[in-house]
């Protein structure tokens, strides 16, 4: 299964260039929260994408543009830019997964705002309601793109977009499709960003992920989607390969609603199937893009299946956690660490932590705090989230 | 798809907690009476029908990670062990890898709503309580832990279409070998915002709640369980002027008709949101089943009764076949087939 396509929005950036300049530096993208009032929240920042005024040329009608939430807005950007990389061509016929959290949720906010504050008024109820529902942001790409298909949302809190990405190439790999566009996408809205306040895992000041002192997370917005192909479908039509994914292993965490086993082990689990699924042992992975999320617990957690994972090769195995820099992009978090990963394939870099003075004990791996030029053959990246939805992916270089 | 198998059903609806009520309401073919919700600042009842309250209280709620289960959890739960049935303890003791693919529409609405309605007045004092327990995968969650199963474990979410297509991933998954079982649950939860958001879009629809869930095998085992025949693809629309031809590529999908064969509509018995559906299925000469003309309309759990309603048809010997067909309200159309397998 390789990766034809690739498309990112972050706070970083709109597409791959800045983004991967971004990452490959190490620049953070966290500012004070614009987009609701946070002024009763003890954290007040979060990495806000900047969007544009207007989508770039797409098929959906003016007035249907006008009713797109900024999740739809963040995904149509992605999903763009990865079907124009990808050189497809209108009336394709292929899958779509995608993975969110809270999807159109503003939608959801705004319909609520107004029942229980203007309970009698229905004026635009139905549209928002309409939009809301995830399947119909999925509806929207396809139209945008003029590609037909069947849609699958997973929603898998903050594993879903590596569920996502993983789901797809498990189409194509067991013949269900030669061809399917996959990943995550999540905004920031009240409701999630005071739920994680509400948990009192939001750090105060940019997130600090495998630090000593990491004190919670940091929460961002974006999407990433890639093109996923067979590899004759791929050559078939002479696309260019931009990578491939290797493995991908899910399992579920029953310990604990919000909380990973304190042993990390379906963490390590996960790990340890997409290796054996890959036909690859730790040594010849070269770096690891955590989930990393910066709460004490997670990290701590990571870092024990990452250790038992590696065993001698975590000394040198080199780790680092992007949200570091982009923050928590939730439902996206999956897919877009997938194509962080596929940057340093492509690039032959590795994305350092800023602002990471001294590393929990705990971790037995290098963390990366400089930018690094590295040779990058084989990548994993792990995702956990609520419901203790556990995803683990590899990623290579391709053929 | 040849080689999946239906090993067990479970249903909670509003006819009550269990396959047996679904059964019993299904045969008297009569609408089940309706219970008005209230909407804070709205002075029109809503009708709905409410799942009845169970009449024993659920023994799986005795499970500490169930102390807040939402109602949509409980629903979930109750189908779930249900369909497993007696296999339960083989999920338990480690010997059989169980998938869950939780399928769900608007999903944990009430602790979100209420989640919501804290953040509004203060988000400082919001619960964090509440939160979690919002999120799309908390009923696949918590039905894990009880069963203990660290397989793989999807929500999907979607139009009701979206519990077909979860049949369809969750027999990849058999096929696959990446499971020994799968179980696929549609549910949901009835709140006002969701009783009154239908009716902007049809306001003699009545709203319902409740879960189903097929227990699926790659083997027969001793009885004879119903085998699943196929998923169609499904057949996505954009808009609703492009509906009814996603409903007819669904039925021309289920071609050809067997002679003993049942159909198990997604109809409601409403003049607009049946149209589509109908016409798709004009020459069909067989006996039909609608369970949303009875239970209300519930989406992903409305579909799961549709093949509950299939399968027990075929169980008791009926039919050879059961098509079951699903036009979602938004998104896509899907049908399955069930069949009996040869005696």
């Amino acid at each position: 299964m390789v990766i034809t396509g690739a498309g990112i929005v972050t706070a970083l950036g709109l597409g791959w260039r800045p983004n991967a300049a971004a990452l490959r530096t190490g620049r953070t993208a966290f500012r004070p929260v614009t987009l609701f009032d946070v002024s009763r929240q003890r954290t007040k920042i979060a990495a806000e994408a900047d969007l544009p005024p207007a989508l770039p040329p797409v098929r959906l009608s003016p007035h249907r543009q006008r009713r797109l939430d900024r999740a739809t807005r963040m995904l149509l950007l992605a999903a763009r830019e990865a079907w124009q990389q990808a050189g497809l061509q209108d009336g394709t016929r292929l899958p779509l997964v995608l993975g969110t959290t809270s999807g159109g949720m503003t939608h959801g906010e705004a319909y609520l705002t107004q029942a229980l504050g203007c309970p009698a008024s229905l004026r635009r109820q139905a549209t928002r309601m309409l939009n809301y529902q995830v399947q119909r942001h999925a509806l929207d790409v396809s139209e945008a793109l003029g590609f037909e298909g069947s849609l699958t949302v997973i929603s898998n809190a903050c594993a879903s977009g590596a569920n996502a990405i993983g789901h797809a190439s498990e189409l194509l790999r067991h013949g269900h499709a030669a061809c399917a566009l996959a990943g995550g996408y999540d905004a920031l809205c009240q409701l999630t960003f005071a739920g994680f306040d509400s948990l009192q895992v939001l750090a105060p000041a940019p997130c600090r992920p495998f630090a000593a002192d990491r004190n919670g997370l940091s929460l961002g917005e974006g999407a990433g989607i890639l093109v996923l192909e067979t590899l004759d479908h791929a050559r078939e039509r002479g696309a260019e390969i931009l990578g491939e994914i290797l493995a991908y292993a899910a399992a579920t965490d029953t310990h604990h609603l919000t909380q990973p086993h304190p042993e990390g082990l379906t963490t390590w689990a996960t790990m340890t199937a997409a290796c054996r699924d890959a036909g690859l042992t730790p040594d010849v992975i070269d770096y690891l893009n955590a989930h990393g999320t910066g709460t004490p617990q997670n990290d701590r957690t990571e870092a024990a299946a990452i250790n038992r994972w590696a065993g001698p090769r975590a000394a040198t195995l080199p780790v680092s956690s992007t949200k570091a820099c982009m923050g928590h992009l939730l439902g996206a978090a999956g897919a877009v660490e997938a194509l962080v990963t596929l940057m340093t394939l492509r690039e032959q870099w590795l994305p350092p932590q800023p602002g990471l003075l001294e590393t929990d004990g705990a971790c037995r791996f290098p963390v990366v705090r400089e930018p690094t030029a590295a040779r990058v053959t084989a990548a994993l990246t792990n995702s956990i989230g609520f419901g203790g939805a556990n995803a683990t992916l590899i990623l290579g270089k391709g053929p | 798809m040849s080689s999946v198998f239906v090993r067990g059903v479970g249903a909670v609806s509003p006819a009550g907690w269990g396959v047996a009520a679904l059964r019993r309401a299904l045969h008297t073919q009569a609408p089940l009476p309706t219970t008005p919700v209230t909407r804070p600042g709205w002075n029109r009842p809503i009708p709905v029908r409410w799942v009845p309250a169970a009449e024993q209280r659920p023994p799986f709620l005795a499970h500490p990670r169930l102390r807040r289960a939402s109602a949509l959890t409980q629903h979930s739960l109750a189908a779930a062990l249900e369909a497993l049935g007696e296999d339960v303890s083989l999920v338990r003791s480690g010997r059989l890898r169980l998938g869950l693919v939780v399928c769900l529409m608007p999903g944990c609405v009430t602790y979100s709503r209420r989640f919501y309605e804290e953040v509004v007045r203060d988000p400082a004092l919001a619960s964090p309580l509440l939160f979690p327990e919002t999120v799309f995968n908390a009923p696949a969650s918590h039905l894990a832990a009880f069963l203990g199963s660290a397989a793989p474990s999807y929500a999907l979410v979607g139009d009701a279409s979206m519990f077909l297509a979860g049949l369809a991933l969750a027999a990849n998954w058999l096929h696959q070998g990446r499971v020994d079982g799968c179980l696929v649950v549609g549910a949901e939860e009835l709140d006002w915002v969701v009783a009154h958001a239908v009716r902007l879009f049809e306001r003699h629809s009545i709203q319902g709640a409740g879960a189903g869930a097929l227990y699926l095998r790659p083997e027969a085992g001793g009885g004879a369980a119903p085998q699943l025949g196929c998923v169609t693809d499904p057949f996505s629309f954009q808009t609703a002027h492009a509906r009814p031809a996603a409903a007819r590529a669904m039925r021309t999908a289920l071609r050809p008709d067997s002679p003993r064969a049942l159909l198990c509509l997604g109809t409601q018995g409403l003049a607009r949101p049946d149209r589509d559906e109908l016409a798709a299925w004009a020459d069909w000469n067989g006996d039909r089943v609608a369970p949303k003309r009875v239970l209300g309309e519930a989406f992903t759990a409305a579909a799961a009764w549709q093949c509950v309603a299939a399968c027990l048809a075929l169980a008791d010997g009926e039919y050879d076949a059961a098509n079951v067909s699903v036009v979602g309200p938004n998104a896509q159309a899907i049908g399955a087939r069930f069949v009996r397998p040869a005696q």
